[in-house]
């Protein structure tokens, strides 16, 4: 790609996308297994409400979330000042910035496909391993986790997709600064904005359009393979 | 020795039912579905909470609600083959097989495990998984991954409703080299009476949550009140040793207490007791002994009861050394003027040894 496709801005917006995309996914995934099984298997008063909030991205318009993370995270916001003050860290105007938005606007999609995975698994095999002296921390690790991997697996690819389309939080939250915050739809924006850069803007579209593609392919196939394996 | 009383409602079921097992013995668990078999084994197992009851397996209590006791079912060490096996499909076979022996404490000696994995058969299928085996092979491996375990007692639910003739005819020794090896107390759930005939020992007959019979096969598969109620298939269950073999014929001569049986030959040796199984369809009675009848076993005994059910009466009949029933139709219970007390002959039209493959 280098020197050819794709000039060096838009090859530093490529990475930073798939840098944010990484970290936003991996860092939700340990919070989304456990809201997944909250909800899976979880009873209790009040389950309807932490439902509806962790789904609540899926329905907020993304530069609502950004200006909402600008009022607790900004540096003179009640957690941004914190944090600077005793950890010298920020969010805003910083990629760190656009992976936590993207995290929080992912979320649902990684709880769902764990959510599905978890509730799709009989009781009765739960049942079978406590009585083979299974504790359920143990039943969690050497029999749900493995099971719901395919649901794991898809729900991170999506979630990855979905990462890297995100625009309106991102440059509500923290601008559009190139090699920190602008990202393929952020550098896509610039890209129209700017006279003559009709062409670059049109790469940009090709390459977020084919990688958004791969993702969803890749998730398919590596569901049915898991699936087929577990049957 | 172990023994368990339940009391559970759910809706408008009520589980009243108390029986004992003994030790390295195998009780079967007999009734309609609905009777209350399924609840009781959750019990047995920890995965339900009766409302009132004790089970005592071997001397140790795992639920006392008097005392507010209950055992957890993760420390319980109740080994259970489901009825829909319940294997892990992620894991190999050997994984399965030692998911329990893993976690047991006391955990079984890895000799005893490899011999449990020998005996039945599972050596060559070790690195598979679940969905790579037949359905023989898949119930093979659930049994064994319940005896690895070392448990305390082990419950079989309806172990072999789910399979074809052939896979029962593959399974079953397996279940009775299981059942000859063992000396935990094992309670066999079926409605199937071959099975039960060979492989229990002892029998509680359950009906409606409640318990209507309990003892040993051989009396409780020749009574008469559960003929009628339609809860047992009617057959009678008896002790035989093999006498002889009569390579002419291609018979075996069995003796059923002081009387003599031939039967098509079976391959144990003179002297080996063996269990043969008589339905009451196959027994003809008759009032004078019939010289003119192809039947080979005719046996004198006499009318020890008489119940009239429907078109049928069901005849209890006293051997000298054991009883069985014969079911004949009430016209000719009329005819022949049958009642207690007076001697007859049986006419059996077939044995069967070791229950019907």
């Amino acid at each position: 790609m280098e020197g050819g496709i794709l000039s060096p801005a838009e090859l530093q917006a490529l990475l930073l996308s798939l840098r944010v995309a990484i970290v936003a996914v991996v860092v939700d995934l340990p919070f989304a297994f456990c809201a997944a099984l909250l909800l899976a298997r979880g009873s209790f008063r009040g389950k309807w409400l932490v439902d509806g909030i962790i789904h609540l991205p899926l329905v907020l318009p993304p530069v609502a979330l950004g200006y909402l993370l600008l009022i607790l995270f900004g540096t003179r916001a009640p957690i941004g000042s914190f944090l600077l003050a005793w950890f010298g860290f920020r969010f805003v105007f910083s990629w760190t910035g656009a992976a936590l938005a993207s995290a929080i606007l992912t979320f649902p999609f990684q709880v769902r496909a764990i959510r599905l995975s978890l509730e799709a698994q009989e009781v009765g095999l739960s049942e079978a391993a406590g009585t083979l002296g299974a504790t359920p921390l143990d039943r969690l690790f050497s029999l749900h986790l493995p099971l719901a991997l395919p649901g794991v697996v898809a729900g991170a690819i999506t979630a990855f997709a979905a990462c890297l389309g995100e625009f309106g939080a991102i440059i509500t939250f923290v601008s559009n600064i190139p090699g920190e915050t602008r990202t393929i739809p952020l550098a896509i924006y610039t890209a129209i904005q700017t006279p003559g850069g009709e062409n670059a803007a049109a790469r940009l579209a090709a390459l977020s359009i084919a990688l958004a593609l791969t993702g969803l392919v890749l998730a398919d196939i590596v569901t049915r393979r898991m699936r087929a394996a577990f049957r | 020795m172990s023994d368990i009383a339940l009391r559970h409602r759910r809706g408008s079921f009520l589980l009243d039912a108390q029986f004992d097992l003994s030790d390295a013995h195998i009780t079967a668990l007999f009734g309609p579905s609905g009777a209350g078999k399924s609840t009781i084994l959750a019990a047995i197992a920890g995965l339900l909470k009766p409302d009132f009851g004790h089970i005592n397996i071997c001397g140790e209590t795992l639920l006392d609600t008097e005392r507010g006791k209950f055992v957890s079912p993760v420390r319980r060490r109740i080994g259970i083959m489901f009825q829909d096996l319940r294997l892990f499909p992620h894991l190999t076979v050997e994984a399965n097989l030692f998911y329990g022996w893993r976690r047991a404490r006391p955990r079984p000696g890895r000799e005893t495990a490899e011999q449990v994995v020998e005996l039945l058969g599972l050596s060559p299928m070790l690195a598979r998984r679940p969905r790579q085996l037949s359905g023989g092979e898949r119930s093979r491996v659930a049994l064994g991954r319940a005896l690895l375990m070392g448990p305390r007692a082990l419950l079989l639910d309806e172990p072999l409703a789910s399979l074809d003739a052939a896979r029962k005819a593959e399974i079953l020794p397996y279940l009775e080299k299981v059942v000859r090896e063992s000396r935990i107390p094992m309670i066999y759930v079926s409605h199937a009476l071959d099975e039960i005939a060979r492989l229990a020992d002892r029998m509680v007959v359950l009906n409606g949550g409640r318990v209507q019979a309990e003892g040993s096969l051989f009396d409780v598969t020749a009574r008469l009140d559960l003929f009628s109620a339609g809860h047992l298939i009617p057959g009678t269950v008896m002790r035989a040793a093999v006498l002889r073999h009569d390579e002419t014929h291609e018979l075996t001569e069995i003796s059923l207490g002081a009387e003599l049986l031939v039967v098509p030959r079976i391959a144990r040796p003179p002297g080996a007791e063996i269990r043969i199984r008589i339905d009451a369809e196959d027994v003809m009675l008759s009032l004078t002994r019939l010289d003119t009848v192809s039947a080979n076993n005719i046996v004198p005994c006499m009318v020890a009861g008489i119940r009239e059910n429907g078109p049928h009466a069901d005849v209890q009949l006293r051997l000298r050394d054991a009883q069985m029933v014969a079911r004949i139709t009430r016209r000719s219970l009329e005819r022949l003027a049958l009642r207690e007390g007076i001697a007859v002959f049986a006419v059996i039209k077939s044995v069967t040894v070791g229950g019907r493959e």
